[in-house]
């Protein structure tokens, strides 16, 4: 399963990544009895300028894919690589020049943030860590921060419990853009607030994409967040891709059995609008003891033989979207 | 079996007496910061068979609406300050707390956002669903045995009978989910409360949950309110919607008619900055500003600070609720 990487060397390129959990229920120095398979062997591209989408049920990897390109987790084997550069094997002045071009924004903006610092230290402490910015220099570029993210330079002084949700979130926001980063790791930006904030932050968020040329790699389980965000779609079940291509191919022609189900799960936005798709039956199979075969074969509405003993490789169907199923 | 609407706006509104009622109900927090009238007059009706959507941002009433009508509000801070929750001729907010109890998960049940919490982790689910039926239904034995696997049977549990000594952590999710509605559902109740019920599951899941809910409804027949914050679920579950906004119901109305023409300009805003996923995207119009905190609501119509229609007299004066659509509710002052 490897994509073709090609002379783009910019942006960030994960290739055959795994990562493995292990499992111990005996002693602290025995050795693990199993391994969640977290993350098992995926390839894929972020190119600049662009955003990119991990979807999936709870417990596909896409957080855990999110964690190991930010460096937060090490990976089992494989490899990632910015700007042509190998990030696991980056020390020094190299991995911090990656850590200042690679920023988050997490999903609950409260727990994110330090309660004890002020607006303008929470968004220019990457400025003072990471380029030793003198006070007065950082305070301005703060100001203009906050302008850039809809927040007015006076809030600079408030502490973030004097932020509503969605002030908090364009807060992060802001922090993460501080050191002009190229790429932002969105994880579940927008589903832990109100939904008259979430447009907000949605326009927000394509705003800056448009005007900074920042790309984002993008966790979220809410389908209608991710069409409205997205430019490509990469589609997670228990660890692997299961289909990956242009968001809007994928979503008015999704090829895989789990992108229609998850697709048409999906809730109306009007009553009535409910496509007749497939109701998944069943839960998630567990990642440390993973299904043979195609890892979707006991959910999947249309298996058959084939699926429960070979796994179906990733191959390109159409132009530039591809699927790992046995019926094409 | 009772009549089921049709999810329409064409019927109006069921000739029957509702089975519940709400009228000007009041529930006011009392802390440091003073008094925070967090549910600030609320009425609202709910019919046979029917389901009614609670719709509303975090902070706007709708979970303390749900919970004082049955005297489960935390005291303190919350207390009902006014206002009558009338069931079957009965008057809940007078009630002591020991009458509530017969109403409480016999006639009136409920379910809550997250099952985990409402769960026993040291306790079988046996155990835990013998209780309201020893309790409120009095069954021991074998026909306590038989009730149980016949409640996990209608919420689709496989195997129930091997299922029964099982604890909480030894079910999925969505699995700990349907046993919290068998329990909620094991003394047939009249009326379910269901908040947020699929906030914490995972869609496939979620809409799996929702049909089994539907249909189970049909079957038993059963009132719902459906407290939640998406008009996804709105879309597929509710017959009719009353939306609340700072502790107020601004618009009720059926459910096709809310989404063909809202009638407040809340409803309206809300609606536009949903994303549609079976839609290509074009940009979402968002509303401007935060809902205002429970502590400091302006005078006047809550949402004037945000509105796009925002009139001097909307800032002075509560608008009164006008029917400016057969069934549909709306107070605001655009209407009157």
């Amino acid at each position: 399963m490897r994509t073709d990487v090609g002379t783009d060397r910019r942006g960030l390129q994960v290739t055959n990544l795994v990562k493995h959990f292990p499992v111990k229920r005996g002693l602290p120095w025995s050795r693990p009895d199993t391994y969640v398979r977290a993350v098992d062997d995926i390839s894929f591209d972020v190119k600049p300028h662009e955003t990119v989408s991990l979807v999936g049920e709870s417990g596909c990897g896409k957080t855990t894919t999110a964690k190991l390109v930010l460096r937060l987790e090490d990976p089992t084997s494989g490899r990632i690589s910015f700007g042509g550069k190998d990030i696991n094997m980056s020390r020094g002045a190299d991995l911090r020049d990656y850590r200042a071009s690679v920023q988050a924004v997490f999903q609950d903006p409260g727990s994110s943030m330090n309660p004890r610092m002020r607006a303008k230290d929470i968004i220019s402490e990457p400025l003072f860590i990471n380029q030793g910015m003198p006070r007065r220099q950082r305070e301005e570029r703060a100001s203009e921060l906050l302008e850039a993210v809809g927040l007015e330079r006076s809030l600079r002084d408030d502490y973030p419990h004097e932020f509503s949700g969605g002030m908090r979130q364009r807060l992060a926001v802001a922090r993460a853009l501080s050191l002009s980063p190229s790429l932002i790791v969105l994880d579940e930006p927008v589903s832990a607030l109100d939904v008259s904030i979430r447009a907000q932050i949605m326009n927000l968020l394509k705003d800056l994409q448009e005007r900074l040329g920042v790309a984002y790699l993008l966790v979220a389980h809410d389908l209608a967040t991710v069409r409205y965000l997205s430019h490509r779609l990469i589609v997670m079940y228990l660890g692997e891709i299961v289909e990956a291509g242009p968001a809007e191919v994928v979503f008015t022609n999704p090829l895989h059995p789990y992108t229609q189900a998850l697709i048409s799960a999906a809730l109306p936005a009007r009553p009535g609008e409910e496509s007749a798709g497939v109701i998944l039956s069943g839960d998630l199979p567990s990642p440390t003891n993973p299904p043979p075969g195609c890892r979707f074969h006991t959910r999947c509405p249309v298996a058959f033989d084939r699926c429960r003993e070979e796994k179906p490789a990733l191959r390109e169907l159409t132009p530039g979207q591809k699927a790992a199923c046995h019926l094409y | 079996m009772p009549r089921m609407l049709p999810n329409t706006g064409s019927i109006l509104r069921p000739p029957a007496a509702p089975i519940l009622s709400v009228r000007d109900l009041r529930v006011s927090l009392y802390t440091r910061r003073g008094e925070g009238k967090a549910v600030d007059g609320v009425t609202f009706d709910l019919y046979r068979g029917e389901t009614l959507g609670l719709v509303g941002e975090s902070g706007c009433g709708k979970s303390l609406t749900a919970l004082s009508l049955v005297g489960l509000h935390p005291q303190p801070p919350a207390r009902i300050v006014a206002g009558e929750v009338l069931f079957d001729g009965v008057n809940l907010v007078q009630l002591t707390s020991k009458q509530l109890r017969s109403y409480r998960g016999k006639r009136i049940a409920m379910i809550l956002q997250d099952p985990m919490t409402s769960l026993n982790p040291v306790l079988t689910i046996g155990d835990q669903l013998a209780e309201p039926l020893r309790r409120h239904r009095r069954l021991r034995g074998r026909d306590l045995t038989a009730r149980m696997i016949d409640v996990l049977k209608l919420l689709r549990i496989s195997t129930p009978e091997r299922r029964l000594n099982d604890y909480p952590h030894q079910f999925s999710g969505g699995m700990r989910q349907r046993v919290v509605g068998a329990i909620a559902l094991s003394c047939e109740p009249e009326i379910l409360i269901a908040d947020e019920p699929t906030t914490s599951l995972d869609v496939t899941v979620q809409t799996a949950y929702l049909a089994l809910l539907k249909n189970i409804q049909k079957e038993v027949g059963l009132s719902i309110i459906f407290i939640t914050h998406d008009f996804g679920i709105v879309a597929k579950m509710c017959d009719r919607v009353a939306v609340m906004y700072a502790g107020r119901i601004v618009e009720t109305a059926p459910t096709a008619a809310l989404f063909d023409h809202p009638g407040h300009p809340y409803t309206e805003a809300l609606l536009n900055s949903v994303p549609d996923v079976r839609m290509a995207p074009k940009r979402l119009r968002s509303i401007e500003g935060a809902p205002p905190r429970t502590y400091d609501r302006p005078s006047g119509c809550s949402f004037a600070p945000r509105c796009p229609y925002v009139m001097p007299h909307c800032r002075d004066r509560v608008p009164p609720e006008v029917e400016i659509a057969p069934g549909q509710a709306v107070s605001c002052w655009k209407h009157t």
